[in-house]
């Protein structure tokens, strides 16, 4: 009784409720006339005012019984004063489950439900403002990076183009350099061969499965630790009679993934590969600019944290390699041609790498370049995906990313992950599942999708109706 | 879940790519000693010779001993004459070595026995009355045989082609199979020996056998001379084949023959491995015969011969020896969500606001083995479901349900309680060396709990308890999978023969594991709730007795269309040894269905009794929105005639749970003498007044429905256009036909407010489908209880009559005794071949008369009367004047 006298009270304060049959929207009242006969709304009849409400469905479309569950296609309008009016299924009428948050669906079930409403618009409210807040500050963070990214952009290209400008000039040192290279070349191979047989040598003391060495995504970054793998491989599936990995591909052979089978060598002493080399003149471009973003779970990306991978070449050996790799320039190419959003906002995500700890696992999103998956206890890392291009509805191409083509599952596809963004003021990785078998969503925060925030003052519907 | 696939990484790549069941995991009759020896007996003169100076005749039976010739072995052989028209026959050694199996649990009770009466004895034999009309027993006795014969009509004859077999219990001596069987890696110790029984039966004028379930092929079972045997010994076969008589999940060893004349049907109760050969005479010019052969490898012989005459008949035979059909939860005839897995209680959630944001009607989601804890069952998950009263309570909250999977194997884990309790109380089933038996499953290393013992079974029982089972709540229930039992590194992927069940070889109980393993499961949740609420329970092992316990899908089927043509004759043969509440499930398992196979397997599935989507862990999610408008429109639909046809579902169900008649029934079932139906598999009846004709062809632009009934008539439900009996009909259809008939002649109230779960619609009004046949009459039934408590068995229910006939409809309570009231009222009633009348009048009990108003499509002659608003529990007549 008590409840109810409240929600009289309540009505009777806050709003003088305008007379129309039950379930009708106030923008349909005119069509209720109270007393004359009813016309379907699809026109199709014609039928006394008291059959419309009276538990009986007369009109093809059920517009006659907007306030009963007698039509299966009907619809049934809760006011939902101090929230947001809505429409659900006149199935939805007398089922015994609160539906409107004003209770109105539940008025012959024996339901007791509790008006909602207004608690529902508060919060709403407040979360509304809040997210207002967000995307304003978002929005102000947005500026900066689009702004920043002009200035790398326009450094890089100048960058290039000095590249580009002694292209004569370094073709030249190149070819004069293949010479010394290929001569340069023999001790390199020696080296590592040389290096190779010790590392097998202590990896024979070791027990290693198949299973951890052999997967298909366990090929580690060099070249030479793949050879090193593949046949170690090979060992173990001639002797475990275990089916040999599936063909890899070149890509795949340079895909660095850790495997922990050693913790002897930091990762700071692992050499770099090819790969690496190119992430230090990333790294090295980044440190000119600082973004200020927050640095909240932001990690810089080390492909090479191979823990088991082979112990870094001796000076000589790493030197030849290196040297052979600082002719490279793609890189610089590949970094322009990305599309980083309309104002190049999404530029400060290169390069970086944001990683969530779920009770299982480390999964790991490296934008425009992958997302990876790595039990917490230990394990090989799993590749989710490989960046592939923006996915979003048309409306909002760059509020989805799709990576795909990463390790395939048994029996089915290549892992692949989409990332939907949204505003936010840090960049975060929110959550991570897997909807489907080897199918992973992300949800990531990041200022660079956070839209100019309206400056109207949040409007509730709450009198809309009233 | 299932299966699965071999658990080694090795095997696993092997069937890599491949869909087709890998055969060589499993036995021909080649490659299993019993049934190569007893296969390679060829009809001719039986050694067994009856021995007619020890016949001994009781009020109740019948004894006689039999010896055969060449071994001078002497068995016994009782004969009975069971209420019912039922005639049993054991044969068993008459002293064995030590005792051999007899199935226990399985009858429902010592079958009620008739007296047998002597009519005349020579020493060649004797004759017995079977006390019905004039049916008779001979007895002969050189060579034994036994006919039974109904005047001058031979129904059937036992050892006429003289393959009774029977390996005595013996001291061991060696020889090749009898005494050990290597299958693969696997030895099979067999320490009593040779142990096989084998029995012959011939069926004169019988063209059509059916049963023995449970096979991927067609209704109609084949003859086997040029193959193996229908292989009768549940087993986890991995992406099973189609068309084939390779043993799967389930066994119900009984055959039901059919002919224009007569209906019997053969029980064979015993729960060893069982072959079923099968050979015909069609195509002579001798009176058509069809010659059955029953090997089992190990108990005795004890065949129930049931003689019908009617298929109705058979049914209730059966059924007063094995029990009829569970009468199931309401709400578990509405549609189960279920997928291998839901990952977490988020997306449980999602996926249950998924329904409703498509506005498609559910009761029950399903949790598949990943919810446990590594795979302990009774456990959850303790990161993806923390909280499972919190996601049960939200289901609830929508009057929705769930189930979640326990299986039989228990993981070997001295932390894992219900390990260590079975282990400290013994109920492990053992080794032959006496040791706690050990497989691999899918926790790794497992052992299986002795279901054989009723103080196991009372145990795991209680395991259900609330207070025991933590994490569950009243709208939780249980599914039963791998209880073959399936066994990884096990022979065939089972357990091994050897293994020992008390003092009986799992090799005699075999096919009885997985029905034990449910029967324990549904007491659990019977006794949870003190004995009030039905249990729902589904299992893939079953064995006959499973119809009194729960549901029973088909297994690990695959997404092709293939398979969902055979899910028709494979509940329809599950459906005529008693297993009504049988589907597939929709979509397929294994593999991704097509957007146009997924819809057609909704729009069949709506009109088999259990309903389940479920699929693969490795497929991509399919819940029913994730196809585009225009299917989720499809799948919507198709759902939601399910639900609006659920009160026939139901009284169906109750009938079945009364009678034992099949909810879903081959055509010939109802027109036993029409030979057009007798083979027919693509269409069947759902009870009498239901034909059901899928579209499961893909791409199809129509179908031809068989429509039988010389003078009847059908309706068709969508369109109410109406078609006479006895023709093919071509029916063109689209993406969204279903074609489905209503015979005229019935009444089928449906419930047209559909709403978010069976449970919503409880006290919704109900709509009378009056379909008139030539002569202008229908009759229906109206059946109405809580739902779901035991009540009903106190008599608390509506059980009504509706008839139509001289121009009234009435409503006439079938059941006096029986008290329940309704909120549910009727609010119209559709006559279907009407013409049209000048008033419409009811007259309720208290002698009130109202006019109707009404409405008449005179294209179509469909009359609608509406809203005469009486309740659905109350006498009442509606004239037409």
């Amino acid at each position: 009784v008590g409840f109810l006298l409240l929600l009289l009270l309540s009505v009777g304060v806050s709003a003088v409720e305008v007379q129309r049959p039950r379930g009708v929207p106030l923008s349909k009242r005119q069509f209720y006339e109270e007393g004359k006969p009813f016309t379907c709304l699809d026109g199709s009849r014609n039928i006394p005012f008291d059959r419309v409400n009276d538990d009986y469905c007369d009109c093809q479309d059920g517009s006659d019984e907007p306030g009963t569950a007698a039509c299966p296609n009907g619809s049934f309008h809760c006011t939902n004063a101090g929230f947001r009016p809505t429409f659900i299924p006149s199935s939805r009428i007398n089922d015994g489950i609160c539906d409107c948050c004003d209770t109105t669906d539940e008025y012959n079930s024996g339901a007791t439900c509790q008006n909602t409403c207004r608690e529902l618009g508060r919060k709403e409210r407040e979360s509304l403002q809040k997210m207002a807040e967000i995307a304003k500050e978002g929005f102000l963070l947005k500026q900066q990076l689009i702004h920043e990214a002009k200035m790398g952009l326009e450094d890089k290209k100048a960058k290039l183009g000095d590249v580009q400008g002694s292209k004569k000039d370094m073709e030249a040192k190149v070819e004069a350099l293949r010479t010394v290279k290929e001569s340069a070349e023999q001790p390199e191979r020696e080296a590592k061969e040389r290096h190779l047989k010790a590392w097998e040598g202590k990896l024979r003391f070791k027990s290693i499965s198949p299973s951890t060495v052999c997967n298909e995504h366990d090929i580690t970054g060099s070249l030479v630790s793949f050879k090193l793998n593949i046949k170690y491989c090979l060992i173990l599936i001639s002797n475990a009679d275990t089916p040999a990995p599936e063909e890899t591909s070149r890509e795949e052979i340079n895909e660095p993934v850790s495997d922990n089978e050693s913790d002897q060598y930091p990762d700071d002493d692992i050499p770099e590969d090819e790969d690496d080399d190119d992430e230090e003149d990333e790294d090295d471009d980044r440190d000119e600019h600082d973004y200020k973003i927050p640095p909240t779970a932001r990690t810089e990306e080390k492909k090479d944290d191979d823990e088991g991978a082979m112990p870094p070449y001796d000076q000589e050996t790493q030197n030849l390699i290196d040297g052979k790799n600082a002719f490279k320039t793609e890189n610089l190419e590949k970094e322009i041609s990305f599309d980083f959003g309309p104002s190049s906002e999404f530029a400060y995500l290169y390069s970086q790498c944001y990683e969530l700890t779920t009770s299982e696992y480390i999964y790991r999103l490296c934008p425009f370049n992958r997302v990876t998956q790595k039990s917490k206890f230990g394990g090989s890392e799993t590749n989710l995906g490989s960046w592939g291009k923006w996915a979003g509805p048309e409306d909002s191409i760059y509020s989805v990313m799709k990576y795909e083509h990463g390790t395939g599952c048994w029996q089915g596809p290549s892992r692949s992950t989409t990332v939907k963004l949204t505003c936010g003021k840090e960049t975060v990785v929110m959550s991570t599942s897997e909807p489907s078998r080897c199918e992973y969503l992300m949800e990531f925060t990041s200022p660079a999708v956070c839209q100019e925030p309206p400056s109207l003052e949040i409007s509730s519907h709450e009198h809309q109706e009233l | 879940v299932a299966s699965k696939c071999d658990c080694t990484l090795k095997l696993m790549f092997l069937s890599f790519g491949t869909w087709a069941v890998d055969k060589g995991n499993f036995k021909t009759c080649e490659q299993s000693a019993f049934c190569k020896r007893q296969r390679a007996l060829k009809p001719g003169e039986s050694p067994y010779r009856a021995l007619l100076e020890t016949m001994e005749l009781t009020n109740t039976r019948l004894t006689l001993q039999l010896i055969n010739d060449n071994n001078k072995v002497r068995l016994l052989l009782e004969l009975y004459r069971l209420q019912g028209n039922i005639t049993r026959v054991k044969i068993n050694e008459l002293k064995p070595l030590k005792p051999r199996y007899e199935v226990p649990d399985v009858l429902i009770r010592e079958p009620t026995t008739e007296p047998l009466s002597v009519l005349s004895q020579d020493e060649n034999g004797v004759v017995l009355s079977l006390g019905v009309e004039s049916q008779r027993v001979i007895i002969s006795a050189r060579p034994f045989r036994l006919d039974i014969m109904e005047g001058s009509d031979v129904l059937m004859s036992l050892n006429s082609r003289g393959l009774l077999a029977f390996e005595h219990l013996r001291m061991q001596k060696v020889e090749d199979g009898m005494w050990e069987e290597t299958f693969k890696s696997h030895t099979d110790s067999k320490p009593n020996g040779p142990s096989a029984v084998s029995l012959d039966f011939s069926l004169p004028g019988v063209e059509h056998v059916y049963g023995i379930p449970e096979h991927a092929d067609t209704l109609r079972l084949k003859t086997t001379d040029n193959g193996d045997p229908y292989r009768l010994y549940n087993l986890d076969v991995f992406q099973y084949e189609l068309y084939n008589p390779m043993a799967l999940y389930g066994s119900v060893p009984v055959m039901v023959a059919h002919s224009a004349q007569r209906t019997t049907g053969i029980f064979w109760l015993n729960a060893a491995e069982t072959w079923v050969d099968i050979s015909s005479n069609t195509g002579s010019s001798e009176t058509p015969q069809t010659d059955v052969r029953w090997i089992s490898e190990s108990g005795i012989i004890d065949v129930f011969i049931m003689l019908g005459p009617t298929p109705k008949d058979v049914f209730s035979q059966y059924a007063s020896l094995t029990g009829t059909q569970s009468f199931p939860p309401l709400a578990s005839l509405g549609y189960h969500q279920c997928r291998w897995n839901y990952n977490d209680q988020e997306d449980v959630k999602s996926v249950d606001a998924g329904f409703d944001e498509h506005d498609i009607p559910y009761d029950f989601i399903w949790l598949d083995i990943e919810h446990t804890d590594g795979k302990r069952y009774f456990t959850w998950d303790p990161h993806k479901f923390a909280t499972p009263k919190e996601m049960l309570q939200g289901l609830m909250d929508k009057k929705r349900k769930m189930v979640a999977i326990v299986d039989p194997h228990i993981k070997v884990d001295s932390n894992y309680k219900i390990h260590n309790e079975i282990r400290t109380l013994g109920f492990y089933v053992k080794n032959k060396d006496g040791g706690d038996y050990e497989g691999w499953c899918w926790p790794g290393s497992a052992s299986y709990p002795d279901f054989t013992r009723a103080d196991m079974r009372a145990w795991w029982a209680s395991m259900f308890a609330y207070d025991q089972y933590e994490g569950t709540m009243e709208n939780l229930y249980t599914w039963n999978d791998m209880n073959e039992p399936s066994v990884f590194n096990g022979p065939e992927v089972t357990m091994h023969k050897d293994a020992m069940h008390g003092s009986w070889e799992h090799r005699d109980i075999h096919n009885l594991y997985g029905l034990y393993v449910q029967m324990a499961t549904a007491e659990g949740l019977i006794q949870r709730s003190g004995g009030v609420e039905r249990p729902f329970v589904l299992t893939r092992a079953f064995f006959a007795g499973s119809q009194r316990i729960g549901a029973v899908w088909t297994g690990d089927n695959a997404a092709e269309w293939d398979h969902l043509k055979i899910s028709i004759p494979m509940c329809l043969s599950m459906g005529l040894v008693g297993i009504s509440f049988c589907g597939a499930d929709i979509g397929g398992f294994f593999k991704s269905p097509s957007t146009e196979l997924l819809v057609r397997w909704y729009q069949a599935g709506a009109y088999q009794p259990f309903y389940r989507a479920h699929a693969h862990l490795d497929t991509p999610r399919r819940e029913p929105w994730l196809f585009g408008p225009e299917n989720t429109a499809l799948i919507r639909e198709a759902v939601r005639q399910r639900y609006t046809f659920l009160p026939y579902w139901y009284q169906l169900f109750y009938r079945a749970h009364v009678t034992g008649e099949p909810v879903m029934r081959p055509l010939w079932v109802e027109y036993p003498q029409d030979l057009a139906t007798f083979a027919l598999e693509d269409e069947y009846l759902i009870g009498r007044d239901l034909l059901v004709h899928p579209v499961v062809e893909e791409g199809a632009r129509g179908v031809t429905a068989y429509l039988p009934g010389k003078d009847e008539v059908w309706f068709d439900v969508h369109t109410f256009q109406k078609h006479n009996g006895a023709q093919n009909l071509y029916i063109p259809v689209t993406m969204s036909s279903i074609p489905v008939f209503q015979r005229g002649g019935s009444i089928i109230p449906r419930k047209l407010r559909v709403r978010r779960s069976s449970t919503c619609m409880e006290h919704d009004p109900y709509t009378l489908y009056v379909a008139l046949n030539l002569q202008r009459t229908a009759d229906g039934e109206l059946y109405i209880d809580d739902g779901h408590t035991f009540n009903y068995e106190k008599k608390e229910f509506i059980y009504r009559k509706l008839t139509f006939a001289n121009k009234v409809l009435s409503s006439v309570n079938l059941a006096p005794d029986a008290k329940f009231t309704t909120d549910s009222w009727i609010e119209r009633i559709i006559v279907l071949g009407a013409s049209k009348p000048s008033k419409v009048t009811l007259k309720t009990a208290d002698g009130q008369e109202k006019q109707l108003e009404f409405d008449f499509d005179a294209s179509m002659s469909v009359l609608t009367v509406r809203k005469p608003g009486m309740n659905a529990g109350a006498d009442w007549t509606v004239t037409f004047q």
